[in-house]
């Protein structure tokens, strides 16, 4: 009963500020320009008949995955700072008073936040199978837009923005510091886990372990993406709902460690 | 009508590292009236505050609504309404908002939000964004918050600061109609001052520790009492009273008569057929009395 509540009242926090859609405007900027690019690209080389790097079947749902490839960072943010935002404008106080159950109001928030990644999701995928499926028919490329495959990999792709804002929630709640958050969530994922997949894939040991990186995981989930198309071997990797498993405990490793610390602390 | 419930401390304690910030609190807040916690800057009232809304956890001891700690409490915004010191809002959501999103936390009716702005007298800002409120609109955001869910207990620290005079006795016209229909409210301030013309109990704190509770009248320990006065003719005034044997001294804007009772000195002038322009009681002692109990080295 709390619980449905908590989820009401979540909704109403993350919906009544400017937020977020200023972090979708931008994330469909961005996924629609880089999908509508690349569709360009390939389309371009296909029709010099230069040689296609990858066969037609395979360019629109790496064209597509773009959705997630790089637009996964702003269901981060999101969860990040819809738990931050409670730290920094003390806003934890009333927050409290109206669901003492500490736990209660942070199910719900990772419940909603799960909702709103799916919701972000969407969009991500409009813009890059808009932008992509209207680039790849321009240059003659079927976008395969009633493939049931296509259809699976959307569903892959909702899951996985929906596991990537949970994960943020997770970050929120280890890292209350709201700037902190913001730092890492952008040094991470733009910075040091590309390298680091990079790195990984220059043994095979190491390549094992590089398979678990919160990236590789992801795009083992949807199933297509530009770092493994451009990694070459896609030899390691994990299973689709591997996957989704490993993300989802990062999740609830990260939230779980939160409550016991910071959500747990006085609130003063 | 929601009826209040007694607030009870017992033993509450708390510590931060070294410092005692409160200290072995024992003592009960009635229904039906209005109780004012006071102490200078740093005494440990807000602390106490938190620690019986659960938000801050005791080192020792605990509080209670009637015997029910708050985490413990069914429906808590409609059991006590609480506003602490702390802006505590999101700048960029609406009052509306604000209020809507407790108000679902706490499965309350929808139409809870615009009837709270509505006592407080903010529903003609209802949608505007928090963060451009002034501090004593805010002020009043934060009662409507406690209002939310109509409460029988009202919990407010500090909720005079940055009342304007008209807001200040709109406040205390509130607070008291709401102990007179049996509610508990407890307030906190850091001036007697402040709060003497709402309360009727004080619990006084200085450095954490319990240093006076009782009436507000059992505060006036000084014997005299004094009646300020005032007439046109001032001077003819000063010598009735002098003539009755009074000892009276002159004032900016009057007379002060020491040792006396203001219908007294009412009968007196009538009396003598002089027409007052001012009569009052003084309570000199109030404030003194304060000053001693929390110590002349109280304030921090
Ligand atoms: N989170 C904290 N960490 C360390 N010390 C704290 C903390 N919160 C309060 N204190 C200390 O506890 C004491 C009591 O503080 P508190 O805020 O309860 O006083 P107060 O009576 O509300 O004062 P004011 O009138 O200024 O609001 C102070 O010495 C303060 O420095
Ligand atoms: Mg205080």
């Amino acid at each position: 009963m709390s619980l449905v509540h908590t989820v009401r009242s979540e909704t109403t926090k993350i919906t009544s500020t400017r937020l977020w859609w200023v972090l979708a405007l931008i994330m469909v900027g961005y996924v629609g320009l880089c999908a509508g690019g690349l569709g360009a690209i390939f389309g371009g080389l296909g029709t010099n008949t230069t040689g296609p790097v990858l066969p037609d079947a395979q360019i629109p749902l790496l064209i597509y995955s773009f959705a997630t490839s790089v637009g996964y960072v702003f269901p981060v943010l999101f969860g990040a700072l819809a738990v931050t935002s409670e730290f920094r404008f003390q806003s934890l106080t009333p927050t409290f008073l109206a669901i003492p159950r500490r736990g209660v109001v942070l199910t719900g928030k990772l419940i909603t936040l799960f909702l709103a990644g799916a919701g972000f999701g969407v969009l991500a995928l409009i813009a890059s199978m808009g932008a992509g499926a209207a680039v790849l028919a321009g240059f003659g490329i079927d976008p395969l837009l009633g493939d049931p495959d296509t259809w699976a990999f959307v569903g892959r792709s909702l899951l996985a923005m929906a596991l990537w804002a949970a994960i943020g929630v997770g970050l929120g709640t280890l890292v209350p510091s709201q700037v902190a958050a913001i730092v890492i969530v952008l040094a991470f994922t733009q910075f040091v886990e590309p390298l680091l997949r990079l790195g990984s894939t220059i043994t095979d040991w190491s390549a094992q372990i590089g398979q678990f990186l919160p990236g590789s995981a992801s795009d083992a989930l949807v199933g297509s993406s530009i770092y493994t198309a451009m990694s070459g071997t896609t030899s390691v990797a994990l299973e689709w709902w591997q996957g989704g498993l490993v993300l989802a405990a990062i999740a609830a490793v990260a939230t779980l460690i939160g409550s016991a610390t910071s959500w747990r602390r006085d609130v003063s | 009508m929601p009826t209040g419930v007694p607030i009870e401390f017992s033993g509450l304690t708390k510590r931060f590292g070294s410092v005692a910030a409160v200290s072995d609190l024992t003592f009960t807040v009635e229904p039906g009236q209005v109780t004012g916690f006071l102490g200078p800057n740093g005494a440990g009232k807000t602390t106490t505050l938190r620690m019986l809304l659960g938000l801050v956890q005791p080192s020792a001891g605990s509080a209670s609504f009637g015997g029910t700690a708050y985490a413990k409490l069914d429906s808590p915004l409609s059991t006590v309404g609480a506003s602490l010191e702390a802006a505590s809002f999101h700048p960029g959501r609406s009052a509306r908002n604000h209020l809507a999103v407790y108000a679902q936390a706490a499965g309350l009716p929808k139409t809870a939000p615009d009837a709270a702005l509505e006592k407080v007298g903010l529903a003609g800002y209802a949608n505007r964004r928090v963060g451009g409120y002034s501090l004593g609109m805010r002020q009043r955001l934060g009662l409507a918050f406690a209002l939310l869910g109509d409460p029988g207990v009202l919990v407010l620290d500090e909720p005079i600061n940055g009342l304007d005079p008209e807001g200040i006795k709109w406040i205390r016209l509130l607070l008291r109609a709401m102990a007179a229909e049996g509610r508990t409210v407890l307030i906190s301030s850091h001036l007697l001052s402040e709060v003497q013309q709402t309360v009727d109990e004080v619990v006084i704190i200085s450095h954490g520790t319990l240093v006076h509770r009782g009436e507000l009248s059992t505060l006036d320990t000084s014997d005299t009492k004094q009646v300020q006065v005032n007439a046109a003719d001032r001077d003819r005034l000063a010598e009735i009273l002098r003539e009755a044997g009074y000892t009276v001294s002159n004032l900016r804007s009057g007379v002060l008569v020491d040792n006396a009772e203001a219908g007294e000195i009412g009968r007196l002038a009538f009396d003598a057929g002089i027409p007052l322009t001012g009569l009052s009681q003084k309570r000199t002692g109030l404030e003194e009395s304060f000053l001693t109990l929390v110590g002349e080295e109280g304030s921090l």
